[in-house]
């Protein structure tokens, strides 16, 4: 018998007897509907998000403060790009590394600078030198203040948390309102077949390992900076 | 010496050690101030945690199902899955892909399951070099010590102590700035990351539905951890199951709220397999290691089985005035707090660690923070009546009989009355020292002098 089985064994022999339900002191008959019934609710208990644009780009920038996340917004990819070149002139940008997206590279590019791309086997040590990675992503979460990446939109598992600089690159439509519809997204999107990664960035990272003090760029980027058009 | 009267040596000392109180107080102050205004933003946290529990408990009491439908969609998609029951399994499992790989240096994130069977020990002593990558937890490896708390590794020392360790370990620059000391580690760390062959992490969450892992961190060292190395390992407890992918989205924002009084961690990373076709990064292998370790014991016991719900978030930990005072080491096991108290005597025996369980006020306060309400001081209760129900203490048993005997006789209990008065004086002589039958309770109280006239004489006498 392999350890599998044997391991599988013990926890059919354990769950022959039954254990209470949570808060057992109401009936079995009110927890009926466990499977998809705190999900179908979860936004109704997570910290309330608004319906409209407005209100959810102003809880997105509200949770961006907090995170110390540079979040702004813009009217156009070109006046995002004039931002773009004046961060990478104020960093003094030399090297710098991103994927090819189409809201991504062409930002990218109008930096003149060299670019590493990672969109298909790259130099880990030349990615490690570079000044930012600029990415997209599937989704704004206002809720939180999270970037949704996964392999496939963001230029592998590697671009967006090695750099010292994180820059994502999204659209007002990416905007979403809370978590649950962030993995609804997910799971339209890719279903069929998931990228082997998949993360929810909010704010730079961060660590409060020492006396609970927050520092910024403990092992990831020391900045996040979410440009939207 | 025997678990039970270490941690009664190691808690009288470290009681009275106002700095580490200082210390623990202000960590936790802070804490309690960012925990209490998440949850505050939550429009219903009570019925967040009620659905939290209903959750687990379907994970837990469908664990066969599910664990086989985790395993099976991560192996669709190239995974290596193994199974061990015993810590000594799980390490052997871990070695042998190490020694394959021919890997010299290792970068690890935290993982309690690895703490659990003492998994650095092992790579050292075969040779290895294990670096932990979670600051807190690569401070306390440089002073050789286990995790003082499951969520904030190094929450007993002060600024001072780690720029002493960094001076003395990597040569450093002494320094009493947070920021510095972070920057001195990310630069030790960062090469490390770029040459490692093997990259070992744990995981917060088992998706059953989608066959991934779900890693929470804010610093990053997990997520480098899980994109740079070749080989990828993942050892995680049989219990860390989740249902559905959408569950995370109740899970994600409670752990956070409850662990560390954040709206959500910095990151949080679902893993499904190694690099797939197309993909530019990643490791080619990934090897996820499943964990039961006496795991299906605690869950054959279906009264506490609601214990295998822990997220592991640390909450029952920090509200704790146990833990508050005696801090994370004195219990001498991987698993501190309340949480560590009920499962620790079914993972590693009963009549060695039931000491835990009785020291607790049985205030509740575990309880009502647990985000997945794990009934946990009524656990133990249960573990303190299983223990005397398994061993019985004789002499207290006989001790109570007596005690009952002379309550239910009222010519015994006024005679026993008079005595106690007359004995009293006496009783000065040897209290609080060795000899006073009375001194585990003694030792530290008053007892108070008894009346010359009992309240039954005054009765019988009253005008």
């Amino acid at each position: 018998m392999t350890e599998r089985e044997k391991i599988l064994g013990r926890i059919r022999e354990a769950l022959t007897l039954s254990a209470p339900m949570p808060g057992k002191h109401h009936s079995p008959a009110a927890h009926s509907s466990v499977n998809g019934h705190a999900v179908a609710s979860a936004s109704d208990w997570l910290p309330l998000v608004g319906e409209a644009f407005e209100s959810q780009i102003t809880t997105f920038r509200t949770c961006s403060t907090e995170l110390k996340t540079d979040f702004q917004l813009f009217d156009s990819h070109e006046h995002l790009t004039s931002k773009l070149q004046e961060i990478s002139r104020a960093e003094s940008w030399q090297q710098i590394a991103s994927h090819g997206g189409n809201l991504a590279l062409p930002a990218a590019e109008s930096l003149g600078l060299p670019i590493l791309r990672t969109d298909s086997p790259y130099d880990v040590v030349a990615l490690e030198k570079c000044d930012v990675g600029i990415t997209e992503c599937d989704a704004l979460v206002a809720q939180t203040g999270s970037v949704l990446v996964t392999s496939r939109s963001a230029g592998g598992r590697a671009l967006s948390v090695l750099p010292p600089h994180h820059v994502v690159i999204a659209r007002r439509e990416q905007l979403l309102a809370d978590l649950p519809s962030a993995f609804a997204l997910l799971q339209k999107k890719y279903a069929s077949n998931y990228p082997s990664f998949i993360s929810f960035i909010t704010g730079p990272s961060r660590t409060g390992d020492i006396e609970r003090i927050l520092v910024l760029g403990a092992h990831g980027p020391k900045k996040l900076t979410v440009l939207c058009f | 010496m025997s678990a039970a009267s270490q941690f009664k040596e190691e808690a009288h000392e470290i009681t009275r050690d106002l700095r580490h109180r200082q210390l623990i107080q202000t960590a936790l102050g802070k804490y309690e101030i960012k925990r209490d205004e998440k949850k505050a933003a939550f429009q219903d946290w009570q019925a967040a945690r009620q659905a939290a529990a209903e959750t687990k408990w379907d994970a837990i009491n469908h664990l066969d199902t599910y664990l086989q439908e985790f395993a099976t969609k991560l192996e669709a998609r190239g995974t290596k899955v193994h199974w061990a029951s015993t810590a000594p399994q799980a390490r052997d499992i871990i070695l042998n892909i190490i020694r394959e790989k021919k890997a010299r240096t290792i970068v690890k994130s935290k993982a309690m399951t690895a703490e659990e069977i003492h998994l650095n020990d092992a790579l050292e002593k075969s040779g290895f070099e294990v670096v932990e990558s979670d600051l807190g937890e690569f401070i306390v490896q440089l002073r050789h010590e286990p995790p003082y708390h499951i969520v904030f590794p190094a929450m007993h020392l002060t600024r001072g102590d780690i720029s002493e360790l960094f001076a003395r370990e990597l040569g450093s620059a002494p320094t009493d700035s947070p920021e510095e000391l972070t920057m001195i580690a990310r630069r030790a760390l960062r090469n490390k990351y770029v040459t490692a062959d093997v990259g070992i992490t744990g995981a917060n969450f088992a998706i059953a539905e989608t066959g991934m892992i779900s890693i929470t961190e804010n610093e990053g060292n997990a997520r480098l951890t899980a994109a740079l190395p070749k080989t990828m390992i993942s050892l995680l407890g049989i219990e860390k199951v989740l249902p559905k992918m959408e569950d995370l989205a109740l899970f994600l924002p409670m752990l956070a709220t409850a662990g560390a009084g954040q709206t959500i961690t910095g990151y949080n990373s679902l893993y499904g397999g190694p690099r797939q076709p197309g993909e530019s990064d990643g490791p080619d292998e990934f090897h996820v290691v499943l964990l039961d370790n006496r795991r299906t014991e605690l869950l054959a016991d279906a009264e506490q089985r609601d214990a295998l719900h822990c997220i592991r978030c640390g909450a029952c930990l920090n509200v704790c005035p146990i833990f508050r005072n005696v801090g994370g080491h004195t219990y001498g096991t991987t698993y501190s707090g309340p949480i560590g108290s009920v499962i620790t005597p079914h993972l590693r025996g009963l009549q060695d660690w039931k000491h835990l369980s009785s020291a607790s006020s049985l205030c509740g306060a575990c309880t009502e923070a647990c985000p997945v309400k794990i009934d946990l001081h009524h656990h133990l209760l249960h573990n303190r009546r299983n223990s005397a129900t398994e061993k019985p203490n004789r002499l207290e048993k006989l001790g109570l009989k007596l005690f009952a005997f002379v309550v239910n006789h009222p010519a015994f209990y006024s005679l026993a009355k008079k005595m106690g008065r007359l004995m009293q004086p006496l009783h000065a002589l040897v209290k609080g020292t060795r000899i006073d039958p009375a001194y585990g309770w003694t030792q530290s109280r008053d007892l108070p002098t008894m009346p010359r006239q009992s309240f039954k004489d005054w009765w019988r006498t009253r005008p």
